[in-house]
């Protein structure tokens, strides 16, 4: 028992987080301790079981008394000491006798002896502890020597004689406290005569401890489960109290001392950190705001718009940690080398705004685009291999975009499950179709209106599909409209080819020459057809009179295809665009020899020995850099795209709003309801907007490493503005298109458009030969010409044949062929496992069918059966067999509404027709 | 969480503020309405009147029965629990099932009061044909919980359209 206090004194004086562990090291010691005492020791567990439990309440009134007596006899301690050691020899006899009933037990204990050792430590500070405590009640020496002594002995071998200290102490002390009068004492009294009991009595606590263990984890599973029912907060109170006085001892014992103590830390701690994660969740409570106003559909868009921002930024960290940051420190300076230079005749007006905000001028010298890069194998102290990092970045950072949108797409899949099962259409519009978080009146009118509709289209479709009329008038329409739509991108296909190569004469001609209009075509022209064309494909999607949903993925199809359309033109123009940049870069080279023969025969008459690089990098004449060309164009259609969507938005959103709101007024008809209203949050428009921008971003981040980092400036300001817009002037939209079910159909678009735009770029790498002059890669006849040469000159050679016997053909084709038949087997696998699933689930159907099948004829049966007795009971009219017929009966008509309640619980893996089998069988047998 | 919980308790003894006359522990249920988040759902009176544990069944809540709404209503809720109380909510005349007048109801305040948004009555009739034939299982004319539990754990969107965020 006094071991007890002891644990108790302990954590008391420390600070907690000791004190568990001091427990818990006490707990693992003595569970060995315990297993060689059994046989003494389970007598005496049982006469002190009892015991222990008075102890709890007592260990608060030894607590404070260890309290008081460190703070007074700490001074005392040491003058306690020296009159132990005078008395030492005295005592010795007295002891040996004490010593003897120790020795059996420290045969047992030898086998912990490790353990003991851990806790040496401890055990001196525990010590000390008691000696204080001691110290204040006890007036005679004798005592005070006895323990001196022993501990003296320790000292000599202390690990063995540490347990004997153990055993002595308790006894010492509870000697002591028993002379002395204080309260706590009272219970120990007795038991202080049986040296044994005390120190079995010490080994108890552990089982104890872990009795109250699982009664906290038993009341941890008691709230857990209560969690999971829809109780109300009273009844959930009623049990835990209950459970509470049943085991309040051990509750509030354990409570108090172990889990309040350190688990609440911990638990608050994890708590603290769960809030923190959650506030460090960018814009939570901003979606959360619009998610209350608008609806869970308006908010997916915003949730879309977050997590692009989250893999632009790491794209970014990419492109900014790897390529842009160690050339801008480590590279060589701006002017050093020509391909870092502006060019002279350019020079005058590198600075101008209209120049730079065309990113020209300095801007196209810098690190934001390919020609700034050198060729140099490895750059700074580092050695930092740039044109293998540019390189690999590149690589780097589509395959991460593969990866992480494939990711989610599963994800997505793995959440949807079964829930494309359309046979509850109905009962799904009118259970769940309420949207819980609108909590604005519009929104919710809005709301009202828009399930009246889809209730009556459902209806309207419900007896469509009986009859169908006038199949060829639909179809003539149909047709008619897609050859419209067809024209349409066609249309706009041949547009933007034609004003990139009109914009490409103006380019040879000089740009200086023409006005804002001139140079900006390509952009406008694309942002205006991006504009434009789907309200088109709205006017002509009406011709089809296709069901709302239908045509919702018909628009959002046609505007793919348009912009698809718009950016592979765009592309293609390019192609040609570089195809003419590389015959210039011809003749420049030409012209280059010729140059630089030139400066040799001018400059060598003239001194032989100094060298002709006495030009200004400026003056040198230089190759068309094609692909800065390419990088400036994605920039400029980034850009120019930012601005239309912000442009629209703003006379489009604000500006219709703010004149909707103060013309209201003084205007002839009703603005709000009547032609202008508000506009609607187009989410669908925005998502694939969205989608695009992004697919521009991989196409053209490998010429312009700048552009991750404009489209993450872009996402943020277009957060806060689109927030904001949504918010003050758009109103939701009339036909609400669940957000779970098309997050999926987004995603399926983003990777279309992944795949779409690393072509092209894969193309140009692959194909295209580096221009001389500028870019990582400038003297080598492709691009991936570096990874051979870093193999060859960074690996050693066994790697590099290592890796060129594994990429010949014949280990490539067979590992193809092998990925090929993998992928193969998995997904026939998958097939078969949804045909099964499938025919389970048609198997439940049946199942069902047959139940409610013979549940009618219970019921029907025992109708009649009714029936009869009751005949039966009026014709002998005896009251007592009335009541004995009747009641089987009654049963059995229960019995057929109840089936279904052990069935549908949880998902779809139950198995309804089972539970109700056996008793329908029992039930017709009764009968 | 903690931090919830605190929030929570602050809202509502503002409206315990706002509650003229005797102090007491319990809001009233136009009190509760005047929460931005409850103003327009058109089950405000159900919701509180199935969370209420008042013995006048006037739909007050104590700070433990506004708790469990918002418990209920929470992400962490499980989607047991989400639709045992929807259930609740649904059923208006507190028997157990959903029987036709109940989803009759249901639709009507789904369609809002106005009269132009309303379904007619041979639509109305169409409709609850139409659920009943689709959830009602056992054929008795009713929706009873269980059916009501299956039909809902096979939506995609419940889980994400049945909370309420404060």
């Amino acid at each position: 028992m006094p071991r007890h206090k002891l644990i108790a004194s302990e954590s008391d004086g420390k600070d907690n987080e000791f004190s568990l562990y001091y427990v818990e090291v006490e707990e693992n010691s003595q569970g060995g301790q315990e297993k060689q005492t059994t046989r003494d020791g389970k007598r005496r567990r049982e006469r002190n079981g009892e015991v222990s439990r008075r102890r709890a309440s007592e260990k608060r009134t030894t607590e404070v008394d260890n309290k008081r007596a460190k703070k007074k006899h700490e001074k005392r301690h040491k003058t306690a000491r020296k009159e132990g050691e005078k008395h030492e020899k005295r005592q010795r006899r007295k002891n040996a006798d004490e010593e003897e009933a120790e020795e059996e037990s420290n045969k047992d204990k030898k086998n912990i002896k490790n353990e003991r050792t851990k806790t040496l430590k401890r055990d001196d500070e525990k010590e000390k502890d008691v000696k204080k405590k001691r110290k204040k009640h006890v007036k005679n020496e004798e005592d005070s020597a006895n323990f001196e002594k022993t501990k003296q002995k320790d000292c000599h071998d202390m690990p063995l004689k540490e347990k004997k200290k153990k055993r002595k102490k308790p006894e010492t002390t509870s000697e002591s406290e028993s002379k002395s009068e204080s309260e706590s004492e009272s219970d120990s009294a007795p038991e202080s005569k049986d040296n044994q009991a005390v120190g079995v009595l010490g080994s108890l606590t552990p089982e104890e401890l872990e009795k109250l263990k699982e009664a906290v984890d038993e009341r941890k599973k008691l709230i857990a489960t209560m969690r999971g029912k829809p109780w109300p907060m009273k009844k959930k109170l009623v049990v835990l109290r209950s459970s509470c006085v049943l085991q309040r001892q051990e509750t509030l014992l354990i409570i108090s001392f172990l889990y309040y103590s350190n688990c609440q830390k911990w638990m608050k701690f994890q708590r603290d950190f769960e809030n923190f994660k959650t506030a460090c969740i960018p814009w939570e409570m901003k979606i959360k705001e619009i998610e209350s106003h608008f609806g869970s559909s308006v908010a997916s868009y915003f949730i879309f718009l977050r997590w692009m921002y989250g893999i632009n930024m790491i794209l970014f960290g990419l492109t900014f940690g790897l390529v842009m940051v160690p050339e801008a420190l480590m590279g060589k300076p701006y002017g050093s080398i020509p391909r870092k230079t502006v060019p002279r005749e350019e020079e005058a007006s590198a600075m101008n705004f209209a120049v730079l905000w065309d990113f020209g001028g300095y801007a196209k010298y810098s690190v934001l685009f390919y020609g700034y890069y050198n060729s140099q194998r490895a750059i700074g102290w580092l050695k930092f291999r740039l044109p293998l990092s540019y390189f690999l970045v590149g690589v780097g950072t589509v395959a991460y975009s593969y990866m992480v949108v494939i990711r989610t797409m599963a994800r997505n899949a793995n959440e949807e499950g079964g829930g494309d099962d359309t046979s509850f259409n109905f009962s799904w519009k009118t259970f769940t179709s309420w949207d819980y978080l609108i909590g604005n009146p519009e929104t919710a009118d809005n709301k009202f209106a828009s399930i009246t509709t889809s209730f009556k289209e459902a209806i309207v479709e419900e007896q469509e599909s009986r009859k169908d009329d006038n199949i060829h008038l639909t179809r003539f329409l149909r047709v008619l409209a897609n050859f419209l739509v067809l024209c349409c991108l066609a249309g706009s296909g041949y547009l933007i080819y034609f004003v990139v190569r009109r914009s490409q004469k103006f380019a040879l001609l000089g740009l200086e020459s023409y006005g804002w209009w001139e140079r900006n075509e390509v952009n406008m022209v694309m942002s205006l057809l991006g504009m434009f064309c789907p309200m088109l494909f709205d006017v002509i999607s009406t011709l089809e009179n296709y069901h709302p949903r239908v045509a919702l993925q018909w628009q959002l199809g046609r505007i793919f295809a348009l912009f698809l359309g718009n950016l592979y033109t765009f592309i293609i123009a390019l192609m040609d665009a570089i195809q003419l940049k590389r015959a210039e870069e011809e003749i420049v080279k030409k012209n280059m020899t010729i140059w630089q023969a030139n400066l040799y025969n001018g400059t060598v008459p003239d001194n032989s020995t100094a060298p002709p690089t006495t030009v200004h990098p400026a003056d040198i004449p230089r190759g068309p850099c094609w692909e800065t060309m390419v990088g400036q164009e994605f920039v400029r259609l980034i850009i120019s795209d930012t601005m239309t969507t912000y442009i629209t938005l703003i006379i489009g959103d604000f500006l219709r709003a703010v004149l909707v709101r103060f013309l209201n007024n003084c205007w002839c008809w009703d603005l709000e309801y009547g032609f202008p209203s508000y506009s609607e949050f187009d989410v669908s428009g925005n998502v694939l907007g969205l989608i695009f921008n992004q697919g521009m971003i991989w196409m053209g981040a490998f010429y312009a490493p700048c552009l991750p980092a404009l489209n993450l400036l872009r996402l943020h300001v277009s957060m806060y503005l689109q927030c904001w817009a949504v918010m003050c002037c758009n109103v939701p939209q009339e036909r609400v298109f669940k957000a779970s079910g098309s997050n999926n159909f987004y995603m399926a678009m983003l990777l279309v458009i992944l795949f779409l735009s690393t072509l092209p770029a894969i193309y140009t790498i692959v194909s295209i030969p580096p221009s001389f002059d500028c870019g990582p890669f400038s003297g080598k006849t492709r691009m991936f010409d570096v990874i051979q040469e870093t193999l060859e000159s960074d690996f050693p050679a066994w790697f590099g044949k290592v890796f060129s016997y594994a990429s010949n053909p014949g280990l490539v084709l067979p590992f193809l062929l092998l990925l090929v038949l993998a992928i193969y087997y998995l997904q026939s696998t998958s097939k078969t496992y949804k045909r099964v699933n499938m025919e389970l689930k048609k198997k439940l159907q049946t199942q069902n069918e047959e139940n409610k099948k013979k549940n009618k004829l219970a019921a029907l049966k025992a109708a009649n059966e009714l029936e009869q007795a009751r005949k039966a009971g009026e014709t002998r009219s005896s009251s007592s067999q009335h009541t004995q017929n009747s009641e089987p009966p009654v049963s059995s008509t229960h019995t057929t509404t109840r089936p279904p309640a052990s069935r549908g619980h949880t998902s779809s893996g139950h198995l309804p027709g089972h539970p109700q089998q056996p008793q329908k069988n029992s039930h017709s047998n009764r009968r | 969480t903690k931090q919830e919980i605190l929030m929570a308790h602050k809202i509502f003894s503002e409206l315990q503020d706002r509650e003229n006359g005797p102090y007491s522990s319990r809001v009233s249920m136009e009190k509760i309405h005047t929460l931005p988040e409850l103003k327009s759902n058109p089950f405000r009176k159900r919701i509180c009147h199935v969370f209420s544990t008042s013995d006048m069944k006037d739909g007050s809540l104590s700070f433990e029965d506004f708790l469990d709404l918002l418990s209920a209503f929470s992400d962490s809720a499980t989607l047991e629990i989400k639709s045992h109380y929807a259930f609740r909510i649904f059923d208006f005349d507190d028997d157990g099932t959903l029987d036709a007048r109940d989803l009759e109801k249901l639709v009507n305040s789904l369609t809002g009061e106005t009269d132009d948004t309303r379904l007619t009555g041979e639509e109305m009739r169409q409709l609850i044909s139409n659920i009943l034939e689709e959830s009602d299982i056992d054929k008795d004319g009713t929706v009873n919980l269980s059916e009501f539990q299956h039909v809902i754990s096979r939506s995609p969107d419940f889980v994400s359209s049945f909370k309420i965020v404060l």
